[in-house]
């Protein structure tokens, strides 16, 4: 009698599997840059001020938000980063990621000067047009910088703790439920420590 | 209007599968014989209705009704009219209103060719089916509406993803879903015959027909899934262990297992707690392939839609069926009879051998498939399993399953000689290792692989060649199952052997070439010779024009293309591909190189014996088909359930013919047996003859085979 309840008994696991396996995302993908230094760069900003590099934030926590004019998602995502940027002291920086894209440039016949000026003027208007939450943007045209940091899709956003480490990394929109639930109590702890 | 009659169709086909659900069960259980009469007019209304809806949504993307959300989502008015047809399934809701219209069609057929059976048991098999199509009509109405409407209607759709805008992908899932569908048929025949507790010699005769159409649809949608992949996806694999391919491979393998596993029961009345539990597990994996596909719990490549509380419907749709029937089963198996002594060497052994180990392989690829979704649950990570490990866990256990494929139809029931076996198969199992050594060193470079690979293909073609042969010297009608295995086992050489050929000899460059450049696969030169923009009904592309020279002629030109369609900017890549029967050339263009238009990145390949994969899996279908419409599967359901002792013995006479042909048309008719043939036949009359009574007689498991 008892070896015809296998089946059952199995089923039965393998169901509580799949449950278990639907509240997941199989989308979410761990970085393995957690708990890593954040890799450094130096870049220029968005406005033209002096060069960005992430030792500038050293001692602070802080934010970075890879976005671009051309991604849906971060326009999504972008009032929510507005109402968090004036809500919470931390600094965002921004990550412009290859705003220009091969279709912009077929024949690649624009200069870097060129480039930087156009990707420039596109995101000041884009940003003048839904809000600016960062406290300042760098330009990452070719995206070496994206690559450092493993960018898999735009938009993302990464927590740096105040010595320059990899706290967390949030794949595609931030929404105000992973805010409040995730991104806050983890900027909270690590400004308490 | 077109929409919400459609809605209102589904609606009321709702209803009518409830009552196609419930009365005849009820009716079964209480012997009220008015409501078991029910099933087949409930069938036939519940078969139209859906039909209409489908009708309507079909009415929807030919007259480019926008208005309707699921349309605008999935059509154009440029898309091509054969394509609107197939855009009806391009999408989830589309797809669930394909899977509830073949349920129908199955359950209507199973109506209209079940006349002869008992109404206790065609009763119960029918309301199970209107079960399945009460939780998938249910499905469609609360979570997947395809008649919604958005308005205003927006001014055109959003066009067929162009992945699916290809005659393959036209007939690739419908065929799947009719595989996956007739699955269902069999589970009924199951269920029902664990209700009525009733496992016995005519149950596993009525699912037998069923279960190998099934197989046929499920291996052909397959194939197509397969040959459409590998054209139109433009990277040259054929198989990637896509958890969406495993979902369709796993069911499968159970029905192969189902098919062989009938027979045992059939004939010898054995395995039939086994029997009966393949057949649950065989339904059970087709839902848990669509769970799968349509929750979105697993990435694929096929990620149409995900969405959780569709998820969670199916899970819990996938909980009632299974776990209800595999409860039904823990309750009534153990009192199922054992099937007739069988020496160890003897065909139900083999037959054995085959269920195990095909059972083992598809749990091997269940738990690949779904270890990610297990780890992740534990919360021990996130990781994928690839082709390696399917590979090495697949491989191993196909490599004894093709050896005992010849064995297994050479063996006698009951028990058979080793020294008679091995007498008879000695000369193709030398010429198959010989030749299996050699063809490697033909074909290219010497591998342990190549060598395994061509001499089981060998080892399976030649000796089912063999049992041909022999088999056409002797007198007698040959039954359409004896095709039927035969075809579908050759088949299955055919495609070890292409398997074997193109993953021991392809040959891969990736190039990058400028107009004038070539690319040599020896003895193949490819010439790019231009690159054009063409402009097609909805997309646009760039063109290249391919010569491939061989010895100084060319003998071939190939046009792969990059297409860009209109309404959604998404690249596609359409490779261009010259196929014989011992090879494909393929080339698929990719980009244009950074910082320069002249130059292409390109890939080409040589890819000897792919075409036998679709050769093969073509001539597997056909043996599914010849097997299913074996005369003898229609005489004995015409001459009929017996319903007194006095008809029984009548029918005993009909039937004996018949029975005849069942011995001739599945065992090796060897001269040297013919005495043993008069002895065997007698016993199986007999039991025949039992299980006849014991079908009105008595309502316990006690049934045939036990001589």
């Amino acid at each position: 009698m008892k070896k015809f309840l296998i089946p059952l008994v199995l089923f039965g696991v393998l169901v509580l599997f799949l449950a278990v396996g639907l509240k997941r995302d199989p989308h979410e993908i761990p970085s393995p840059l957690i708990n890593k230094a954040a890799p450094d760069f130096s870049l220029q900003t968005l406005t033209g001020t002096a060069p960005f590099s992430p030792q500038d934030l050293k001692g602070k926590v802080w934010m970075l938000n890879v976005w671009a004019t051309w991604c849906v998602s971060c326009r999504e995502e972008h009032p929510v980063l507005v109402a968090f940027s004036k809500q919470i002291g931390v600094p965002i920086v921004g990550l412009s990621y290859k705003e220009i894209q091969p279709q912009d440039d077929p024949e690649k016949k624009l200069s870097t000067e060129a480039l930087l000026k156009l990707a420039r003027s596109r995101g000041s208007v884009w940003l003048e047009r839904h809000g600016n939450p960062y406290t300042l943007s760098v330009m990452d045209l070719d995206g070496r910088v994206g690559i450092d940091y493993g960018v898999y899709g735009v938009p993302e956003t990464y927590i740096i703790d105040k010595n320059g480490v990899i706290r967390y990394k949030q794949i595609g929109p931030v929404t105000p439920q992973t805010l409040s639930e995730t991104i806050i109590p983890i900027i909270k702890g690590l400004e308490n420590s | 209007m077109i929409a919400e009659l459609g809605q209102f169709a589904l609606i009321l086909a709702l209803i009518v599968a409830f009552i196609q659900f419930a009365l005849p069960m009820a009716g079964s259980l209480t012997k009220q014989h008015a409501w078991q009469y029910l099933g087949r007019p409930t069938a036939w209304l519940q078969c139209a209705l859906v039909a209409t809806a489908y009708a309507c949504l079909l009415t929807g993307f030919l007259s480019d009704d926008f208005s309707i959300t699921y349309v605008a989502d999935h059509s154009n008015h440029l898309l091509p009219t054969p394509y609107k047809f197939a855009a009806v399934w391009g999408g989830h809701e589309g797809s669930l209103m394909l899977w509830v219209l073949f349920l129908a069609i199955w359950t209507s057929l199973v109506a209209y060719f079940s006349k002869s059976l008992p109404i206790g048991i065609i009763s119960r098999v029918l309301s199970v089916l209107g079960f399945i199509s009460v939780g998938f009509l249910l499905f469609i109405l609360f979570t997947s509406n395809p008649f919604l409407r958005s308005l205003p209607a927006p001014l055109d759709g959003h066009d067929l993803n162009p992945l699916l805008q290809d005659p393959g992908l036209v007939i690739h899932p419908p065929m799947l879903y009719m595989g996956y569908v007739g699955m269902s048929v069999a589970f009924a025949f199951a269920i029902a015959a664990l209700i009525t507790g009733r496992l016995d010699s005519a149950w596993s005769r009525w699912s037998r027909p069923w279960t190998v159409i099934a197989w046929s649809f499920l291996t052909l949608g397959i194939g197509l899934g397969s040959w459409w992949a590998y054209y139109e996806l433009g990277w040259g694999g054929w198989w990637f262990w896509d958890p969406v391919e495993n979902a369709s491979l796993m069911p499968w393998l159970v029905s192969t297992a189902l098919i062989h596993s009938l027979m045992v029961t059939e004939k010898r009345g054995g395995f039939k707690a086994w029997t009966v539990l393949l057949a649950i597990a065989a339904f059970s994996l087709s839902l848990l392939g669509t769970f799968l596909v349509r929750s979105g719990v697993l990435t694929s490549v096929h990620a149409f839609a995900s969405d959780p509380t569709r998820g969670v419907f199916v899970l819990c749709f996938l909980a009632v069926v299974v776990g209800s029937s595999l409860t039904l089963f823990a309750w009534r198996a153990p009192q199922v009879t054992l099937g007739g002594s069988m020496g160890l060497l003897s065909r139900e052994t083999f037959l054995l051998l085959n269920s195990v180990l095909l059972s083992v392989a598809t749990a091997a690829v269940l738990l690949g498939t779904l270890y990610p979704l297990v780890i992740d649950a534990l919360n021990l990570g996130k990781l994928s399993v690839g082709p390696p490990y399917f590979n090495l866990v697949f491989a191993p256990l196909m490599v004894p399953l093709l050896f005992i494929l010849i064995p297994g139809t050479v063996a006698k029931w009951r028990s058979a000689s080793l020294p008679d076996m091995v007498n008879h198969l000695k000369w193709i199992a030398i010429f198959s290792v010989v030749l299996g050594a050699c063809l490697p060193f033909l074909l290219g470079e010497w591998s342990i692989g190549a060598f395994i690979g061509w001499t089981l293909g060998l080892w399976v073609g030649l000796g089912t060649l063999q049992h041909i042969f022999e088999r056409a010297l002797k007198p007698g009608r040959i039954g359409g199952s004896f095709w039927g295995m035969q075809f579908a086992h050759l088949g299955l050489a055919i495609v070890v052997m292409g398997v074997t050929g193109v993953k021991s000899f392809e040959v891969e460059k990736d190039v990058k070439m400028s107009v004038g450049d070539e690319v040599t696969i020896a003895p193949y030169v490819f010439k790019l010779n231009d690159i054009t923009e063409v402009t097609g009904p909805n997309y646009k592309a760039f063109q290249a024009q391919i010569d491939v020279v061989k010895s100084g002629e060319i003998i071939e030109q190939l046009k792969p293309e990059k297409r860009r369609y209109l309404s959604s900017a998404m690249p596609m890549t359409e490779a261009a591909i010259s196929t014989n029967l011992w090879r494909d050339l393929y080339v698929s263009l990719g980009d244009p190189l950074p910082g320069d238009l002249h130059q292409w990145s390109m890939r080409v390949y040589y890819k000897p014996f792919v075409p036998w994969l679709w050769v093969g899996v073509l001539i597997m279908v056909l043996g599914g088909v010849l097997a299913a419409f074996d005369r003898r599967y229609r005489r004995v359901s015409s001459s009929g359930p017996l319903q007194t002792a006095a008809q029984a013995v009548s029918s005993l006479n009909a039937q004996a013919p018949s029975l005849k042909d069942q011995f001739f048309s599945d065992q090796v008719g060897n001269s040297a047996h013919n005495l043993s043939t008069v002895q065997d036949q007698n016993p199986d009359i007999t039991s025949e003859h039992n299980s006849s009574l014991n079908e009105n007689s008595s309502p316990n498991l006690n049934s045939s085979g036990a001589h």
